[in-house]
């Protein structure tokens, strides 16, 4: 390769990932700062509101994703890939500012969820054309035998997205006092948004339209119903089917697992202090990070089949013992109290509710506050326990959380140039676009709300590990996943159609 | 390879009715009937876009599976 060429990629590389690595960084300050938003747009007490809320929440990500994946990728296999990842970055970048600026739901009544719903669906639809357009858009400037290493950088967005995002939090609550933040500072991260989006945006301005697809629109090849080509034409849709039940499934609860499961488990059901928590996620992601470029070369070499189908075999086996792990981290019953250092305070607040603040320490330095509100209107006890762990366990689960994360950078560093090689290039964005936004957005998305199920009917029938049961549903999807894609996906290493 | 590819086309089909049995009896029906509200968006996307794209996906690939689509042409 020579230099120019590789100054080239490398110019395609920054501008493409960083816009998307943008689109995600978006799409995450607004779960990064549900609960603060909630309580300016979506009042609790009202149950519309509460409705609307978990619309935006999860509509989103779950419904508007793939949507926009048919939407942007007839658009970038019509019109071409530059102009369609532009449009959705503005798109993206206008739809999170705009969330910044509108006024809460104590001004301006319920104009205010309705609003911030439909930039939520915007940021979906935007997300849902992002993806497909960077990385196809990538893999058609990248020399052949390298677009596994080259896409990986894409690949990387997503988990740096995310960092990014809980780094602009903890930076914003740093910088303000507490008072400040809940006032006007959770805006500042929106606000962020619109300068890197403005950068980005003249960045990939001055790009040019993938040469493969400049090539094909010049011939004539180019696609005039891509819709009706990907899914409606039986040669197309098996391979539709196969990437999405041979990999993206199983690779979107495996990411959505490694990161999102991990950081929920800690926070709801190990009690970890929320800060606590973010800090160490990030330490893990900043760790795991290099190793998406790692796996994305390495495919290269051996052929992505078996590295994505390691990643899914490795988590299927370990997620329940590294579960169970990091779950007896935190166990209180395995640790022994300081029973002389134990201190009790009851306040009673302008509402006349009762809270008995209990704090504890135990021998190995972990430090437990437990809050149990007795509400003057209300029958049952509120109990909130918040657990600040010692360095030791600190480390500790910052390694289990990195081995996680090593296994979503297994699944996902290679999976872009799996995708575009799979396509020709007339409904590349098109169709790969669709699995992968199934498989993430929908298999990966749902994981919360089943992994809830398998956990409560656990609690239910009084199983003693019952925390472990929420992993069953990421398992046993990965499984089917490691199956079809072992069986069904030839390891080629040499590309298909590009 | 190309045989177990095509009964495996079976298995598939079997699991795209398990799956539709368990997301509609099992997840979807009990959530979109709950009085909570957040239980009633996940019964809707549930049984409204998760099960069809299942099933129906599903189905789909088990019965490419089975006629032999995947198999390696010689």
């Amino acid at each position: 390769m020579s230099k120019d060429s590789t100054k080239g990629i490398w110019k395609v590389i920054s501008a493409s990932s960083m816009g998307t690595m943008i689109e995600w960084y978006d799409f995450y300050i607004f779960g990064s700062l549900a609960v603060v938003i909630s309580t300016k747009f979506f009042p609790s007490d009202n149950p519309t509101a509460a409705f609307l809320s978990t619309l935006a929440t999860f509509a989103a990500g779950f419904v508007v994703r793939p949507f926009g994946a048919l939407f942007f990728g007839r658009l970038g296999d019509i019109i071409g890939r530059k102009y369609t990842f532009m449009a959705t970055l503005l798109l993206m970048g206008g739809s999170t500012f705009l969330i910044g600026c509108i006024p809460s739901y104590d001004t301006i009544g319920f104009m205010a969820p309705v609003l911030v719903l439909l930039l939520r669906l915007l940021q979906g639809l935007a997300l849902g054309g992002e993806y497909g357009g960077a990385a196809t858009y990538v893999a058609e400037h990248s020399p052949a035998g390298q677009k596994g290493y080259w896409t990986s950088w894409i690949q990387t967005t997503a988990t740096v997205g995310l960092f990014i995002s809980l780094m602009v939090i903890l930076a914003t609550k740093n910088i303000l006092t507490p008072e400040d933040f809940d006032t006007w500072g959770w805006r500042v991260p929106f606000w962020v948004s619109i300068v890197m989006v403005g950068v980005s945006y003249l960045i990939r301005k001055n790009m040019d339209e993938s040469p493969v697809f400049a090539k094909a629109k010049k011939e004539g090849t180019t696609s005039a119903n891509p819709l009706k080509e990907s899914f409606g034409n039986r040669y197309n849709l098996k391979f539709v089917l196969l990437a999405l039940f041979g990999a993206t499934m199983g690779q979107g609860v495996v990411w959505y697992t490694g990161q999102f499961y991990a950081m929920s488990f800690m926070k709801t059901v190990m009690n970890i202090d929320s800060s606590q928590v973010d800090e160490l996620l990030g330490i893990a992601l900043l760790l795991g990070t290099p190793f998406f470029i790692v796996f994305g070369w390495l495919s290269d070499k051996v052929g992505r089949k078996y590295i994505m189908l390691g990643g899914m075999l490795l988590a299927i086996l370990l997620y329940r013992p590294i579960y169970r792990t990091m779950y007896e981290t935190t166990d209180l019953a395995l640790k022994t109290e300081l029973l002389s250092e134990t201190k009790q305070n009851l306040e009673i607040n302008k509402d006349k509710d009762s809270i008995y603040t209990t704090q504890k320490t135990y021998n190995d330095g972990t430090f437990l506050i437990e809050k149990k509100t007795h509400f003057a209107h209300k029958k049952e006890p509120q109990i909130t326990k918040s657990i600040t762990i010692n360095l030791q366990d600190k480390w500790a689960l910052i390694f289990l959380v990195f081995v996680q994360v090593l296994f979503v950078t297994m699944v996902y560093g290679p999976i872009a140039a799996f995708l575009v090689e799979m396509f020709p290039t007339k409904i590349r964005y098109t169709s790969m676009s669709l699995p992968y936004h199934v498989g993430n957005g929908i298999f990966g998305g749902l994981l919360p709300a089943i992994s809830t199920y398998f956990v409560t009917h656990a609690k239910a029938s009084g199983k003693s590990d019952y925390y472990l049961d929420g992993l069953w549903y990421p398992i046993i999807i990965a499984s089917v996943c490691f199956v079809i894609g072992l069986i069904y996906i030839d390891n080629k290493n040499k590309t298909t159609h590009l | 390879m190309n045989l177990l590819k095509q009964l495996l086309g079976i298995i598939w089909i079997l699991l795209a009715i398990a799956a539709a049995y368990f997301c509609v009896f099992e997840f979807g029906l009990p959530k979109f009937l709950s009085d909570q509200q957040e239980d009633l968006v996940f019964g809707i996307i549930i049984l409204f876009i998760l099960t069809p794209l299942i099933v129906v996906g599903m189905g789909v690939f088990g019965y490419y599976a089975l006629i032999g689509e995947y198999n390696n042409k010689k």
